[in-house]
């Protein structure tokens, strides 16, 4: 084998006086990091296969494990980072395309950092969301133009909706990206708060149908486990047209995880590679993806709201007016900071914009259009907090997904190595050992935390503007200002700047 | 046996008068007429026949899992879309991606079929879909194919006539595909790997070809009586290296 010209990426500080030689490290790393060294008799590393996860960190009894940046630092350079000059070397010994999990992690504006909310000052009262009554609840789907109500006083005619009781869904990650103790628990999870979580393209496990009222069963190139069954086991349908990460193109889900479960699940051999076309060959224009969504209606009896994700790209506000007129009830905007469990890395960095501005920019035009009420807006990729969620329900979406956030609580330390499947927290991996080192109990637990916690939140904020319920603030953007941005963003942001 | 005039009936009323019968049990349905009427068939995951005379419209026997369907008559576009199980014959011509993900069923064409057949049908345990086709086919022929089997037979063609269009079989990684006669190298893709069908690939293909005579009333002897070209995956992971880690 020749030399490997990569310089590790990170130091693993032992503090030898702490560390006992338990080898829980050891045991607890998939990357081979930890090893006990017989002729020094004391636990040493290969410092150039770990990726940070922090598993041995927080596992060590004695808390004698640090991991670092390392200190073999390239000469200083702007142009030539670190992270080039190892992408280069990783290509020159494979010749493959660079592979990265997770969302964007470049250095670009963040939008959300440059708005801020505001709250009431002596003019109108502040509203105490623990004694008051504050309203999240969210209903996602086609809302009718005008109400007609039949002789009991009930709606006639209103379309499918999906409940939800705050204005965050768990977003599409299928079963083979991550481990089914991850499905489930965040499944369980939704269910537990009434929220809704999505499939992603990897079929509906048989443990997960018992939470079918809380599930969006998402239909891709693929087509991966879809059949009526599968269509009818949810509460609402996504088309996924395209993913924040990865804009424009399909996936590959390799041969190594696609073991018995996730076979059965996809409905596909085991070990096959799971091909996702870029495209949906049945959509090549706006009339194919209605052709589409009504072959989705027909086949539910237009029982089901029919979602349509797409990534935010340059024109997305045209887009989405289509997919409006398409007949969707819901259309999903995934940015391009949004999570993958494996993208090409020059995609990931470099493809789609960010969703602050897409948002806006759709929310605008439908609005224009009067197409506004025909669809649920539903933004995604990244959102980080409950002020997050806030700033987007105040430019005009009606909910947003979590999937990196979600990931994080079940343990994820963002260490972004999903494409190697050897993730040490159980969550993006298929190996056993690894699966069921994420209890589903705990994580349940964990991520209906977050979303409680996020929930409580989001009311406070509410109840300080002296808003007590979420659907005053949609679209509501008086209630943002911007910081640090130039007129032309706040244009497009359709926010006044701080001080005005 | 129950009839339908749809003439003039848009499609939503029509498909829902179709799920009305099946759900009252009617096991025998025929509908005349029809022209252009889009999703017949979609979702219908009873065991029912539907006779169509006519011309459906696009995504006729979508996700549909067990129906019966013969059209007398030409189909459109989107045919089959990730069908699951069920048989659909078509005594005419059909248009492109007949097939698209179709996990099981049958589905048989007279006449020639577009582009995109059979993108990315798929195969799992006993359910292996199969898509015989007696005329022509264009481009894309299988592509992405991951289970299942397609065979075409042209049989219509001259010696000299190309069958099939360009890039078949690309992105192949399961399933097979059988041709009646010869395939030139620079048709198919790079995933793909071309062999005279041997005695037993034939013999397989007589089992599925006798329905298809029958259906159709061919002399099953006289298109058995060609060589056939069989196309497999070079590998169930084409894309196994592509990556850099």
């Amino acid at each position: 084998m020749s030399l490997n010209y990569r310089c590790p990426e990170f130091l693993v500080e032992r503090v030898e006086s702490n560390c006992i030689e338990c080898q829980a490290c050891e045991r607890q790393c998939a990357n081979e990091v930890h090893f006990y060294d017989q002729d020094f008799e004391k636990m040493r590393a290969k410092d150039e296969n770990c990726v940070n996860c922090h598993r041995c960190v927080v596992i060590c009894p004695t808390n004698a494990i640090g991991i670092r940046k390392h200190p073999s630092e390239y000469k200083e350079n702007h142009n030539w980072t670190a992270g080039m000059i190892n992408n280069i070397q990783k290509q020159a010994e494979s010749g493959g395309v660079l592979l990265s999990g997770m969302g964007n992690p470049t250095k670009k504006k963040i939008y959300w950092d440059h708005l801020l909310l505001n709250a009431s000052q002596v003019t109108n009262p502040s509203i105490d969301p623990l004694r008051e009554p504050m309203e999240l609840k969210t209903f996602l789907g086609r809302k009718p133009s005008k109400l007609e109500f039949d002789e009991e006083e009930q709606i006639k005619d209103l379309p499918p909706q999906l409940e939800l009781s705050a204005p965050i869904m768990f977003g599409a990650m299928s079963f083979g990206s991550i481990s089914i103790n991850a499905c489930k628990s965040l499944a369980r999870a939704a269910s537990e708060v009434g929220i809704i979580y999505n499939t992603g393209e990897g079929g509906l496990h048989e443990d997960l149908r018992q939470y079918g009222e809380n599930t969006m069963v998402q239909v891709a190139s693929g087509r991966f486990g879809v059949n009526q069954d599968y269509l009818e086991a949810g509460a609402g349908i996504e088309i996924k047209i395209g993913q924040g990460a990865k804009p424009g193109i399909g996936g590959h889900l390799p041969g190594e995880k696609v073991g018995p479960e996730v076979s059965k699940t996809r409905m596909i051999p085991e070990g096959t590679d799971a091909l996702s076309p870029a495209p949906h060959h049945d959509i090549y224009s706006i009339e194919d993806l209605r052709q589409l969504i009504y072959a989705l209606k027909e086949a539910t009896d237009y029982q089901k709201p029919v979602s349509v994700k797409i990534s935010a790209v340059h024109n997305s506000a045209a887009i989405a007016s289509g997919i409006a007129t398409a007949g969707a009830d819901i259309i999903t905007i995934d940015g391009y900071r949004g999570g993958t469990g494996a993208a090409p890395t020059m995609i990931r960095d470099n493809v789609g914009i960010p969703i602050e501005l897409a948002l806006a920019a759709v929310d605008d035009r439908l609005r224009e259009e009067g197409l506004r009420n025909q669809v649920s807006l539903v933004v995604s990729g990244s959102v980080r907090n409950s002020a997050d969620v806030v700033k987007a329900i105040a430019l005009g979406a009606d909910a947003v997904y979590i999937a990196s956030a979600a990931l994080i609580s079940l343990g994820c330390h963002m260490c972004q190595s999903c494409y190697t499947g050897k993730c040490n927290w159980g969550i993006a991996t298929q190996e056993p050992e690894l699966v069921k080192r994420l209890n589903p109990e705990v994580g349940f637990e964990r991520a209906k935390n977050l979303i409680e916690g996020w929930a409580h939140e989001i009311k406070e904020m509410l109840g300080g503007m002296g808003i007590n319920a979420l659907e005053s603030l949609r679209g509501n953007r008086l209630m943002l200002r911007g910081i640090d941005l130039t007129d032309r963003e706040l244009e497009i942001l359709g926010v006044k700047l701080a001080g005005e | 046996m129950a009839k339908i005039d749809a003439q003039g009936v848009y499609y939503r009323e029509l498909n829902e008068q179709v799920k009305e019968l099946v759900a009252a049990g009617e096991k025998e349905i025929i509908l005349d007429n029809v022209n252009g009427q889009r999703y017949i068939g979609d979702g219908l995951a009873k065991e029912v026949k539907i006779e169509i005379n006519g011309t459906p419209g696009n995504d006729l026997a979508a996700f549909t899992d067990g129906v019966e369907l013969v059209v007398n008559g030409n189909g459109q576009d989107g045919i089959a879309n990730t069908m699951n199980a069920g048989k659909l014959v078509i005594h005419g011509n059909a248009g492109d991606i007949l097939g698209y993900s179709m996990r099981g069923g049958k589905v048989y064409i007279k006449g020639d079929v577009g582009y995109r057949v059979g993108i990315h049908m798929k195969g799992y345990q006993q359910q292996q879909p199969t898509i015989i086709v007696g005329g022509t086919a264009g481009d894309f022929f299988g592509e992405y194919m991951a289970g299942g089997r397609l065979i075409l037979l042209g049989l219509k063609s001259g010696p000299a006539e190309a069958v099939i269009g360009n890039h078949v079989g690309v992105g192949m990684h399961g399933g097979e595909i059988y041709i009646r006669g010869t395939v030139e190298d620079y048709q198919v893709g790079l995933e793909v790997q071309v062999s005279e069908a041997t005695a037993g690939e034939l013999e397989e293909l007589r089992e599925y070809l006798a329905d298809y005579c029958q259906e159709f009333d061919l002399d099953l002897e006289e298109v058995m009586a060609a060589k056939f070209s069989k196309l497999a995956p070079v590998s169930s992971r084409p894309y196994g290296n592509m990556y850099a880690y």
